[in-house]
This record gives structure tokens, C-alpha cells and sequence, in this order.
């Protein structure tokens, strides 16, 4: 096994392409493990970290850039940031231990492609995109089109994110994310709900919901979204995103949850993320 | 394959070693440069015992491929008491602290704990009882119960605090 690392996307692209078997890293924090547990060794670790592109966060023209291999500390310690997107920085926040912040990133907790990845339904709801490289240039993709599965993703052999994009959300647009774990801290999401409202007074004008951990990828729920669409999240409204969340979830049975126990908590954590969405949106 | 020649500070003097590309931070720091200070609990991640400070942030030294390691400044559990702006062979007041709270017993978690301690209170001296056990949640101990660690930190802190 060799070790690289690149200094630009192009050559980390020509890096990816010219040796079969190799494989873009940022902080390890699932490579490590994996190659441990038995998983073949690539043939060369692509080391991302020291291409500029991947490590900063941007915002200019309406819209942020957010670096895929940047440490998520740096991220959740961007004040500015986390006030527009509180949600996403939740998500990002729960990604393991100070250690683990200090490495792991939103594009490798995408890409590492666990249903439970906490980053994801955050970026999701406020439908961010993954600009990727590959062979061909790059291309651009909505983030919930890059996994398909437990472990798999939508990008071809060659393929690597290299940042994230969010647009500006909206005035009075607010966002959380809220999980379930076991344990309080240090453990996997058995259930992660999203939510963002966009409010006009007490009247809710948009809305995105999306689960995490209940399906083999995160899921965008439309029949809560439509529940809370022109309603004041009022009991009737909440008891709707309740029933249309744990309908969406379709979760698996494991030591960490049974399937009937993911499946209630994803209604009463979609609830609770809505609400929560709604008052910052209105704060 | 070819050993990579790395070059970095640690602990504060220039450093250089040799390790095959896949070795880990670690291993590198216990095997090439007898730093065994950090130890290796999981493996994976999950027990801290190999925490080190690169460039200042808490990091998981397992995690770490030794060539990452080129050109960084690293500091583990030994560069604790030279490092502490105190002369000579003084202990750093982390460990002074623990020793005298009994906040070990093993030892085999006290590193990770020490330099995880020190990360916190290099950016936060006078941090909450909550905020030390978030700040020390990737470190496991299974002698202790914790309790010894925390007020063991937290009176470093006040030390840390008055020598200012």
C-alpha cells in the first residue's frame, strides 16, 4: 500500500484514475476500521486533506461551499455557519468524539454511505448539493442521489466529492436535526430526523423532512412535508408529520433498536425536529 | 514497499523517522521514535488511549497514517511536563492533579485522558463539569468511573487559572 498526497483535484483525479484499486481518505475515521476488520487494503490511499479546495468553507453569491474533507470542528466552530444552519451543525456535531471531529468530514461521512451517517438528512433538507470529479471534469448532484444503499453510492470508478454547495435558505427559515442513540453521546443513530421550516408568522410556507437510520439511505418523508405545508404546526399538523414519518420508516431489527421502536421514535423525532425547525425559523 | 521519510516537531524538538505507508501514527510514534506514552486500546477509534495533539487538535493517533504526520507538530503524554510553560522536570498540572486524586489506577487510559485534558483546557480554562465530560467522551477508563478524572481536572484548571 502507498500513501499520496495531492495537493490539487486534478492530481488526486489522475492519482484516482491511474491506479485501479486505490482510494481517496480524509480523516480515516471509517477507513481505519474497515481496513482493520478485514477489508482489503487499497492499493494507494489518496490522502485529500492537503488540497485547499477540500478544506475551506465559503460563502459568496448566495450560496456556501463547504469543503468534503473538511473537519467537521472547523465547521461546527464557523459561527457564522452554524446560526444559518443550526440542523446541519447538529448533525455534523454528533459525528463522534472531539478526537473523531478533529478528522472526520461531511463528505466522508456521505461517502462512507452508512444509512445512521448523522451530517446527511441536515444536508439533505436544505438540499445541498455534492459537486464530484471524476475522469470526464466534474458534475454536481444532489446529496440525496449520491447513496443508494447501505455502503454504495452513485459515483463511477475515478469519482471523488470535492466540496458541498447550499444556497442561502429563505428569510425565517430555520433547520434541526435531532437523533436517538442508545447511549447519549459516542454511540450510532437508531433514528435521525431533519427538519426545515420556512414560516411566514405562524404559517408554515415550506418544509423538508428527512429521516436518517430508518432506511437503507436516508429518506425525504413528502407526506409530513405536506402536512406541515401551510399549517401553524398546530396538534392536528404534528400528529400528521407523526403518522407520515413512521410510515416512511422502514428500518432494520438490531441489538442498537427493534424495527417497532425505530419506527416510533422516527414520528414522535420528526415532531420534535419540526417544532424545533419552527422556532428557530421564527427567532 | 518503500519506507517514506517523514519529517515533523514532536514534543517540541525536529524529528524525523521512517515508516511503511499503512503504519499507523501510533505504531510510528511507540516503534520508531519510543514514544509509548500512547497506547493502542481498540484500535478503531472509539477509546482515545492514543490521543495526540497535531497542530493543537485532539486526534486519534490510530487513525493517523504516519506520513500524514510530515511536516506537523505533535505533541503526546511525554511533552506533557516540558510543555507546560513550567521549568525543568515539573509535571504538568494535569498530571500532578491526577496523581493526587487517584485518577488513575491501571494507567493505561491516563495518557489519552492527559493530553484529551489538555486540548480542552488550552482552549477553555475554566470549562463545566458538562463541558469536561463532552470534552472527554472519547476516552474510555474502566477502572475509574470517571468521577476522580473530572474533579481531577477540574481542579487543574483552577491551578491553571492562578498561575496566570
Amino acid at each position: 500500500m502507498e500513501y499520496a498526497a495531492p495537493t490539487t483535484v486534478d492530481e488526486a483525479r489522475t492519482l484516482l484514475a491511474d491506479n485501479p484499486g486505490s482510494r481517496v481518505f480524509a480523516g480515516a475515521t471509517d477507513v481505519v476500521p474497515q481496513m482493520r476488520s478485514g477489508r482489503p487494503e487499497p492499493s494507494v490511499l489518496i490522502d485529500l486533506k492537503l488540497i485547499d479546495r477540500l478544506m475551506s468553507v465559503t460563502h459568496d453569491n448566495g450560496h456556501w461551499t463547504i469543503g468534503a474533507a473538511m473537519p467537521t470542528s472547523e465547521l461546527t466552530s464557523n459561527g457564522e455557519f452554524t446560526s444559518v444552519f443550526p440542523g446541519i451543525s447538529e448533525g455534523a456535531g454528533w459525528i463522534g468524539s472531539d478526537q473523531i471531529q478533529n478528522r472526520s468530514s461531511l463528505g466522508g461521512n456521505l461517502c462512507n454511505g452508512s444509512p445512521a451517517a448523522d451530517s446527511v438528512p441536515a444536508m439533505i433538507a436544505s438540499e445541498a448539493r455534492a459537486v464530484i470529479a471524476g475522469t470526464d471534469g466534474e458534475r454536481t448532484i444532489p446529496v440525496a442521489d449520491v447513496v443508494t444503499g447501505p455502503g454504495q453510492l452513485s459515483l463511477a470508478d475515478g469519482e471523488f466529492v470535492v466540496e458541498f454547495e447550499i444556497d442561502d435558505p429563505p428569510a425565517n427559515t430555520g433547520d434541526a436535526y435531532i437523533r436517538m442513540t442508545p447511549r447519549t453521546e459516542m454511540d450510532i443513530a437508531i433514528v435521525g430526523a431533519a427538519v426545515r421550516v420556512t414560516m411566514n408568522g405562524d404559517t408554515c410556507t415550506d418544509a423538508r423532512v428527512v429521516l436518517g437510520a430508518v432506511a437503507p439511505t436516508a429518506v425525504r418523508v413528502p407526506d409530513a412535508e405536506a402536512a406541515l405545508i401551510g399549517s401553524s404546526l398546530d396538534e392536528a399538523a404534528l400528529a400528521e408529520v407523526t403518522a407520515a414519518a413512521s410510515a416512511a420508516a422502514n428500518p432494520i431489527n438490531d441489538k442498537r433498536g427493534t424495527i417497532e421502536y425505530r419506527v416510533q421514535v422516527a414520528g414522535v423525532l420528526a415532531k420534535r425536529a419540526a417544532v424545533l425547525a419552527a422556532e428557530r425559523a421564527r427567532a | 514497499m518503500s519506507r517514506t521519510h517523514i519529517t515533523c516537531t514532536v514534543n517540541g524538538e525536529d524529528t524525523d523517522f521512517l515508516a511503511n505507508p499503512g503504519t499507523s501514527l501510533l505504531d510510528a510514534l511507540r516503534d520508531e521514535l519510543g514514544l509509548t506514552g500512547a497506547k493502542e486500546g481498540c484500535g478503531t477509534g472509539d477509546c482515545g488511549a492514543c490521543s495526540v495533539l497535531m497542530d493543537g487538535k485532539v486526534t486519534c493517533a490510530c487513525l493517523v497514517f504516519a506520513p500524514e504526520a510530515q511536516g506537523r507538530n505533535l505533541l503526546t503524554v511525554e511533552g506533557l511536563s516540558s510543555g507546560a510553560g513550567i521549568s525543568g522536570d515539573h509535571l504538568h498540572p494535569l498530571q500532578q492533579t491526577f496523581l493526587e486524586g487517584a485518577a488513575l489506577q491501571c494507567g493505561v487510559c491516563t495518557p489519552g485522558f492527559l493530553v484529551a485534558a489538555k486540548a480542552l483546557l488550552d482552549h477553555n480554562p475554566d470549562p463545566t463539569e458538562s463541558e469536561i465530560r463532552y470534552a472527554l467522551a472519547g476516552n474510555l477508563c474502566r477502572c475509574t468511573g470517571y468521577d476522580k478524572i473530572i474533579r481531577s481536572v477540574q481542579e487543574a484548571a483552577v491551578q491553571l487559572r492562578s498561575a496566570k
